[in-house]
């Protein structure tokens, strides 16, 4: 460093150039983060785990009885690409939350609580893009998370058991290949699905610099709210439940495909969003930054 | 009269600045003049609000009451076009345990909007140079010490050229190598025509490497000024060796100055108010502890050494020994945030 004459050298700063770059940058880096964390990976593991104990159970046992275990688990045995549907079933009312509970309660908790965050405002990242960059992550883990539980699950399935025309739940048959695409419509139901829980989670996590009590908050909501589900008392509440349609992708198992619960699961998914996008902005432009 | 006298532009100002955390104000009525390319020590005991007032300057945490503005923009409405001339450092370093110095150095230079893409790499290859990481580049910062941690904090804060950095406690947890090189850092940012301001109870290093300083108390601001201002609002002392004690003694106290410590090595030690620099009392001085700032001068008045000397020799004094001793920025800051080991509530 030379030492000019002081005081009035400015040229070490250019003010701000007039266009600023996009948040694409900032989504990048933020994906980047999330997916080559350790822990996004042991959760994607542990997704993937399940189809493939799952193949194997059934594999190892010689006849599953017809009607016993969840839906489908019978159809594995006569074509592996049943394992990825009954695998994501499986992880519907459980696993899956679990997963994006800790993805989208970690989104601002997390950084709040390794002091990261006050870095990235000083920066400064601007609390609105951070916002949408966080919960544009979380969403990137809803796509991915489903997809390696019938990814996983095909992939084993065509390892252990014969692959063929597949027998649809309206009694028509397809090609292995339209199977497939099935299987990733099913996949993207499921996203769709834990698109409201993650704005949820969003806004809890706007709420605490403690990561983990985000992250248990959101996994307790998603519980609530299917516990809720189950009680007839309270049938006038189930429509408004971000859980009421998590079960409804057997309707993309059908010849034509039926389409309704997939736009209403939509629907409601995007009312959650806009409610609980509304409060974690609310919450988190006029939060003070003290951790 | 405040720093800002010289008539630059302030890269910092507020007014009224305030922060209430429930009860407690932790931030009472700031009112900070931070001149353009000078270097700002921001002083102050544990728990006076020194990183409060940061929070606030940078946006991070909303004013209870007054007003902050940065390099002439009002905060935080223009955060936008501020904070990417700005370098910071908040009350430590703070980093991806998980990724290695260079990566968490990116991913930050990627949340800033202005920050080019296509230079990323290499304004963080050479902010860890300039901190002396570039060995540990690709380390996790999980593994890292905790003065490694804080040079990564530095060069965050260096990732592009700044205007304004605002350092709170920089040298923290450093080796003495580290803070010798934090130092040099500081003046040559400086001599590149940043404004550094640093906030740090280490009178020593504000002394060294400050133009400007400002001391917070309980929430208020003090005192502000050049640093020779404020060694000046400081008591001097008068060192006198003579045979003639008693009739030195007399002679002080006729001029109204006040024994410090009384003899030493034989020497008589007085302090006074002295001329030349005179006394500066910034705006802030009303708010301190009340008669402590001029105690022993004159009321009103300073005395001129070669006065004190004549009055001697008038009286018949032996003057064997005489010198003026600066008041230290320690006697100033002790004077003026108190003895007291206790955390002020
Ligand atoms: N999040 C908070 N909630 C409540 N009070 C707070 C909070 N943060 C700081 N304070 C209070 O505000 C006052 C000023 O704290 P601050 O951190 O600004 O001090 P500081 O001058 O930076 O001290 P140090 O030299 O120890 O870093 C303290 O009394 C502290 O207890
Ligand atoms: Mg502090």
């Amino acid at each position: 460093m030379t030492s000019t004459d002081g005081a009035v050298d400015v040229r070490a700063a250019e003010p701000p150039s007039g266009r600023p770059s996009s948040g694409w940058p900032l989504l990048a880096s933020e994906l980047t983060v999330l997916f080559r964390r350790r822990r996004t990976w042991a959760m994607m593991l542990a997704l993937a785990a399940v189809p493939v104990l799952m193949a194997i159970a059934v594999r190892a046992s010689s006849a599953v009885p017809p009607g016993r275990g969840p839906a489908f688990l019978d159809r594995i045995t006569q074509n592996g690409l049943f394992v990825g549907v009954t695998a994501m079933l499986v992880c519907v009312p459980l696993f899956l939350p679990l997963t994006v509970g800790v993805v989208a309660g970690d989104t601002i908790a997390g950084e709040a609580g390794l002091g990261t965050l006050r870095y990235l405002l000083v920066a400064p990242a601007g609390r609105v893009r951070l916002l949408l960059v966080k919960y544009a992550g979380a969403a990137a883990f809803c796509i991915v998370a489903p997809l390696v539980v019938a990814l996983a699950g095909a992939g084993i399935g065509a390892a252990l058991f014969p692959v063929g025309p597949v027998t649809l739940l309206s009694g028509d048959v397809i090609t292995p290949e339209e199977a497939v695409v099935r299987l990733v419509l099913v996949a993207a139901y499921l996203t769709v699905s834990l698109l409201g829980l993650s704005a949820v989670g969003l806004f809890l996590s706007t709420l605490t610099d403690v990561p983990v009590g985000a992250m248990a908050a959101t996994i307790v909501a998603s519980v609530v709210s299917q516990v809720l589900g189950e009680l007839p008392q309270l049938e006038w509440l189930h429509p408004w439940l971000f859980s009421h349609y998590w079960f409804g992708f057997a309707d993309l198992l059908r010849q034509p495909i039926a389409w309704d619960s997939f736009g209403n699961n939509a629907l409601l998914q995007a009312g959650y969003i806009a409610v609980f996008g509304a409060l974690a902005y609310g919450r988190f432009v006029t939060k003070d930054i003290l951790s | 009269m405040t720093a800002a006298g010289r008539g630059g532009e302030l890269a910092i100002e507020t007014h009224g600045l305030s922060k209430r955390f429930g009860h407690q104000l932790a931030v009472d009525g700031v009112d900070l003049s931070v001149p353009k390319g000078s270097v700002f020590g921001f002083l102050g005991p544990n728990g006076s609000g020194k990183t409060t007032t940061i929070r606030m300057l940078l946006g991070l945490a909303g004013a209870t009451d007054g007003s902050v503005s940065v390099l002439g923009l009002e905060m935080p409405d223009r955060f936008r076009e501020v904070l990417p001339r700005v370098g910071a450092l908040v009350e430590g370093p703070a980093f991806y345990p998980f990724l290695s110095g260079a990566a968490n150095l990116r991913r930050l230079d990627a949340a800033d909007p202005h920050a080019e893409a296509s230079t990323r790499r290499a304004r963080v290859d050479a902010a860890l140079e300039r901190v002396g990481l570039t060995h540990a580049a690709g380390k996790k910062v999980r593994a890292y010490s905790l003065g490694m941690k804080q040079r990564l904090g530095i060069a965050n804060a260096l990732l592009s050229p700044r205007e304004l950095l605002v350092l709170d406690e920089p040298t923290n947890g450093l080796d003495p190598q580290g803070t010798r090189e934090v130092r040099s850092l500081v003046r040559s940012l400086a001599a590149d025509g940043a404004t550094v301001f640093v906030s740090s109870h280490l009178l020593a290093e504000v002394e060294q490497i400050c133009t400007h300083a400002a001391v917070m108390s309980a929430g208020r601001l003090v005192a502000q000024g050049t640093l020779p201002e404020l060694r000046d609002a400081g008591k001097a002392r008068i060192r006198l060796v003579t045979p003639d004690a008693g009739l030195a003694e007399d002679v002080f106290a006729r001029l109204g100055m006040t024994p410090v410590g009384g003899r030493s090595n034989g020497a008589l030690v007085y302090s006074a108010s002295v001329g030349e620099a005179g006394v500066q009392a910034g705006p802030g001085q009303k708010a301190g502890p009340g008669g402590r700032t001029d105690g022993a001068a004159p009321a009103g008045g300073e005395v001129e050494p070669e006065a004190i000397v004549a009055a001697l020799v008038a009286a018949g004094v032996r003057v064997r020994g005489f010198a003026v001793e600066q008041g230290s920025l320690e006697d100033r800051f002790v004077a003026l945030t108190g003895e007291g080991f206790d955390i002020a509530q």
